[in-house]
């Protein structure tokens, strides 16, 4: 049958190299999924020996191996968290049952679709960042940026692997699918509106990890309390990777406050104009990307009142964020939430059935975990000496999705009209003046231990490196 | 709410709207052909309670499209191929409410099925004698109800995103059957295998691209960079076959005028009275009082004025009006009155021009009508009395109903009434079977339907008519007010339910069409998936959907 040397070619721990359908299946993929990253992964990347986290196995000395890697060669596993053969589900209505190693046929629908909008969602990201390349501020940051891309790739082989296991010959074709559709393409475009959205700059692609790749964070979170073991054991591994995006995200502004902050010292003003002369990002333009990443990432979560969301919640196939640790009856069928809707031009809340409200119930603590970032960029504007400071705009600010879309409500929460709005957008959203200005400080860097004058060296480096570490080796 | 709230206690539905007033729909034309965009507006639902999100629809949403449907018809005469797409992003229509339809009550789900059945089989309808041809441009997710409206077009572009889909989820999702003849459609007109078909039926995220074009659930897939191009492109191959005419000036459809009260529906040509404790409504359509013009120009002036047009429109509102604001009452009597010469000289004026567009619109207007009788859920006895018209089209009331009744006056020849045949019962009117009612009356038997034949145009008295087997009964004025008394006593004291699926038998023997399986097969079955608790239950799959809760079913096929 096979001449691939699995276990080689793609470390894993669900005994690839016995399966034969896994096999037949990865077959037709795996030279499918390089040709997809040679024409939409990193551009101009594909010699580069890069400085890179392999996962090789699922224990503590395993999952992150570091070495020079060139990307095509990145040995992209499949890994599932260590399994508990007592494992009950312990949410909606099988409460108690023992956890489904197989897919019941009665949730099939709604698990591939759960897995395949996971799923697009990975291999968009890349998409949406291949150009970031040629404008990193420095190797290390060029080095960040692949590491997010190989293992946004792997989160990709991670939902394949379940389409590919649990799913048959519709698996396969959905597998198929994710290497077809494009972010942004019209004719073909990722699921998700957020993943279609261009990441044009390196503040974007900060403000994206941290608030974006927060949202696969909860998501991820959610789904590693499924009732389909399979599906939990492989989102709770994707979960260790996961925070190293969001790590990435949250330097990655503080860097280019951190930045700001010395030049607002030095020159002695908080003119942005001055600032921007001076060749730093404002900190009201930070606001502003802040306020739309924020923005646009909490409509990812879906409309408020659900009826799918109830009938994952039910279904035990998507749980809460840290389900386990609630304490409730874990059906909540007599439970209510609050949420937000705009009544004769006030915001009030009204109380539904919780279960309806599962998606805001995830939003909700979505935006107290993002906070937490916030305040800590705050900090360095604090240490610097300087009184401005950053938040999160009101949770109906520039919403798209839901109850709340579409109306006009500013970042403080309140509801304005639209003459107030069209006059005051600018100041609460990027212009394009704004972008035109972030993009005009984007130059490649690529001298280790060198960086861009607009953002900050970190700390330390990757692995204890130094900071003027070679990440990068170019061909 | 309570589960009855939506049928009873709440304002009258009205079937009368324009394209001024709609709230869900956008009707725009250009040259030959038209494009009806849904756009559903979600906080306008005909009765409370309910959200139309996502393109989802309720009746007032249908009766936009049907109203939609009649201005092109006569309005928009230069229209030949008519797309219906979304109006909204990623999402085509997702079909009937489902929250509405879990709201509702019996009566009210059926009523609304059999309208929007109605609308569908017009669209076919003009597709097959106006010369209108329709699109279906799929340009989001399609299901249920939404993929149903698909296929009453004439054909079915799916754009390819790779993730729209055409779905028929009722199964799966809600333990009933789709209600506006998706089942059928998919297996008679769209021809698709019934094991694929059942693969379809069963799978709920539906199916999209390349294979929903290989199991012939759509005729063409397109890139949403070519959709608008491949869409436009079928429309105008479909608009060059047609034969309506390039220039032609519309006839606008004004407001009927109605005077409404309690009891009381009174239209032009046309009344209705209601007998409250007898459960009897009274419905009289009048001949016209005044000269109608005989040539196309006079017609053309007349507009929606001229006696066939608006008598159908009338007829045809109180018939809706009837159907879903007087549910109890059972019984309709079909009366005329009026000139029977008056009536016969339109049926000759509608015979010379029947190719006229609007001849032909106007001639497809009592089509439906009439064929709305056939498929309405109440007895129906037909009274023919001195001073009535039962002539020709008219006379068609006569053999719609379930019984006629014809008062024979032996010693009163001048008072007698008279039942006069034209051409017109002859083929101008075919049921939902595609049979005339008199060859359904006839069973086919050529020997009945000649001499039928022989006698058009002659006044036919109470013994003439039922030696011609026309009517029913002809009782003599000594009888008349007794077996007519005693037999709608009679009939109001039997089992609704029964009755009307008695009258439907009765009325659609013989051969069946697709649509007769779609009002009477597929209808049927809906009706009593419907009411069981596996569907409506407190735990039944249509109650609890959206709620998280899983349906509970009674596992024992009946």
């Amino acid at each position: 049958m096979s001449t691939i040397d699995y276990s080689d070619k793609i470390p894993n721990n669900v005994n690839l190299s016995q399966d034969r359908a896994l096999q037949r299946a990865l077959e037709h993929w795996q030279p499918n999924y390089l040709a997809w990253w040679r024409d939409m992964g990193p551009e101009g990347s594909q010699d580069f020996d890069v400085y890179l986290r392999t996962a090789v196995s699922v224990d503590p000395q395993g999952w992150a191996q570091f070495g020079y890697v060139k990307m095509p060669d990145y040995r992209w596993g499949i890994f599932l968290n260590p399994g508990d053969a007592d494992r009950r589900i312990h949410f909606g209505d099988h409460l108690g049952e023992p956890a489904w190693q197989d897919v019941p046929g009665e949730h099939r629908a709604n698990l591939r679709r759960i897995i395949v909008t996971q799923g697009d969602t990975e291999p968009a990201s890349v998409e949406q960042q291949r150009h970031l390349g040629l404008t990193a501020p420095s190797q290390y940051d060029l080095r960040n940026l692949f590491q997010v891309n190989v293992e946004e790739g792997r989160h990709l082989w991670a939902m394949v692997y379940l389409l590919h296991r649990y799913f048959g010959r519709d698996g396969r074709e959905e597998a198929e699918a994710l290497l077809e559709r494009r972010s942004g393409d019209r004719d073909n475009p990722r699921i998700l509106g957020a993943f279609n959205e261009k990441t044009p700059d390196w503040l974007s692609f900060f403000m994206f990890t941290y608030f974006t790749d927060r949202d696969g964070k909860f998501q991820l979170c959610a789904l590693a309390e499924s009732g389909f073991d399979p599906l939990a054991r492989t989102t709770k591994f994707m979960l260790t990777e996961e925070a190293h995006h969001m790590f990435v995200g949250e330097s990655g502004v503080s860097r280019v406050i951190q930045r700001t902050c010395e030049v607002m010292k030095q020159l002695g003003t908080d003119d942005p104009a001055k600032l921007r002369a001076a060749g730093v990002v404002d900190l009201p333009t930070i606001q502003r990307y802040l306020n739309f990443h924020f923005s646009v990432t909490i409509d990812l979560f879906g409309a408020d009142q659900s009826s799918n969301a109830a009938i994952f919640y039910s279904s035990g196939l998507k749980g809460r964020f840290e389900e386990g640790k609630r304490g409730d009856d874990h059906l909540l069928k007599q439970d209510t939430y609050k949420v937000l809707e705009l009544d004769g031009g006030r915001l009030v809340e009204k109380e539904v059935p919780m279960l309806n409200a599962l998606n805001e119930v995830l939003r909700d603590d979505y935006i107290k975990d993002s906070v937490g970032g916030v305040n800590r960029w705050n900090k360095v504007i604090e240490k610097a000496g300087l009184p401005f400071r950053l938040s999160v705009p009101h949770k109906a600010f520039h919403r798209r999705i839901g109850a709340l879309a579409g109306t006009r409500i500013a970042p403080d929460g309140r509801v304005v009209g639209d003459a107030e709005w069209n006059a005051r957008v600018h100041e609460w959203l990027p212009s394009d003046e704004d972008r035109a200005f972030v993009a005009s400080l984007m130059g490649r860097v690529v001298e280790p231990g060198r960086f861009a004058n607009w953002i900050a060296p970190p700390a330390t480096g990757i692995n204890r490196q130094p900071v003027d570490f070679e990440y990068v080796r170019f061909a | 709410m309570a589960p009855d709230d939506l049928a009873s206690g709440a304002p009258r539905v009205d079937f009368q709207t324009d394209p001024s007033r709609y709230r869900h729909w956008k009707l725009a034309v250009d040259g030959p052909v038209a494009t009806l965009a849904m756009d559903v507006a979600e906080d306008g639902g005909l009765r409370p309670g309910y959200k139309l999100k996502l393109n989802s629809y309720d009746l007032g949403v249908d009766i936009e499209l049907a109203d939609a449907l009649n201005r092109i018809r006569f309005e928009h005469p230069q229209v030949r191929a008519v797309v219906v797409t979304s109006g909204k992003d990623r999402v085509f229509c997702s079909g009937a409410n489902i929250f509405m339809l879990g709201a509702s009550a019996h009566a009210w789900k059926v009523n609304f099925c059999k309208f929007t059945n109605e609308t569908r089989n017009g669209m076919e309808d003009a597709s097959a004698h106006s010369g209108i041809k329709f699109v279906a441009a799929i340009n989001g997710s399609c299901a249920g109800g939404g993929y149903e409206l698909a296929l009453a077009c004439d054909e079915i572009v799916l754009v390819d995103d790779r993730s729209s889909s055409v779905s028929l989820p009722e199964v799966p999702l809600l333990g009933v059957l789709p209600g506006t003849g998706g089942l059928t459609r998919v297996t008679d007109k769209r021809k698709v295998r019934h094991d694929h078909a059942d693969i379809f039926c069963t799978t709920t995220e539906g199916v999209r691209g390349r294979r929903a074009l290989e199991w012939r659930l759509v005729d063409a897939i397109a890139r949403p960079g070519d959709f608008d191009r491949v869409v436009r492109e079928r429309a105008l191959a479909l608009a060059a076959a047609s034969d309506r005419p390039a220039q032609a000036t519309g006839v606008p459809l004004p407001p009927l005028e109605r005077a409404l009260g309690p009891d009381s529906l009174a239209y032009r040509h046309v009344a209705v009275d209601i007998d409250r404790a007898r459960r009897t409504a009274t419905l009289v359509v009048r001949a016209p009082a005044s000269p109608q013009p005989g040539d196309v120009a006079g017609i053309e002036a007349a507009g929606a004025a001229w006696w066939p047009l608006a008598m159908a429109r009338e007829l045809d509102d109180a018939i809706l009006s009837l159907r879903s604001n007087e549910l109890d009452v059972g019984t309709w009597l079909l009366k005329t009155a009026g000139d029977a010469q008056a009536v016969l000289a339109v049926d000759a004026t509608l015979a010379r021009h029947a190719g006229h567009w609007l001849v032909r619109e106007t001639i497809g207007m009592l089509r439906r009508t009439l064929a709305r009788l056939d498929v309405s859920s109440r007895s129906m006895f037909a009274l023919v009395e001195p001073g009535s018209c039962f002539a020709g089209t008219l006379a068609e009331l006569a053999f719609a109903a379930d019984r006629s009744y014809m008062l024979a006056l032996p010693d009163e020849p001048a008072r007698a009434p008279a039942l006069t045949l034209s051409d017109a019962n002859f083929g101008a009117y075919p049921m939902v079977n595609g049979r005339t009612r008199l060859a359904r009356r006839f069973c086919d038997e050529q020997a009945p339907l000649a001499e039928a034949r022989a006698a058009i145009g002659r006044p036919l008295d109470g013994e003439a008519a039922l030696a011609l087997g026309l009517v029913t009964a002809a009782p003599d004025d000594i009888d008349w007010a007794d077996e007519i008394r005693i037999a709608l006593e009679e009939r109001a004291s039997l089992s609704p339910d029964a009755l009307t699926g008695m009258e439907a038998n009765l009325r659609f023997g013989g051969n069946e069409t697709m649509h007769t399986r779609i009002f009477g097969r597929l209808t049927a079955w809906q009706n009593w998936i419907f009411i069981r608790p596996n569907a409506v239950g407190d735990k039944g799959a249509l109650k609890v959907y959206g709620t998280g809760e899983k349906a509970r079913f009674d596992f024992s096929r009946v």
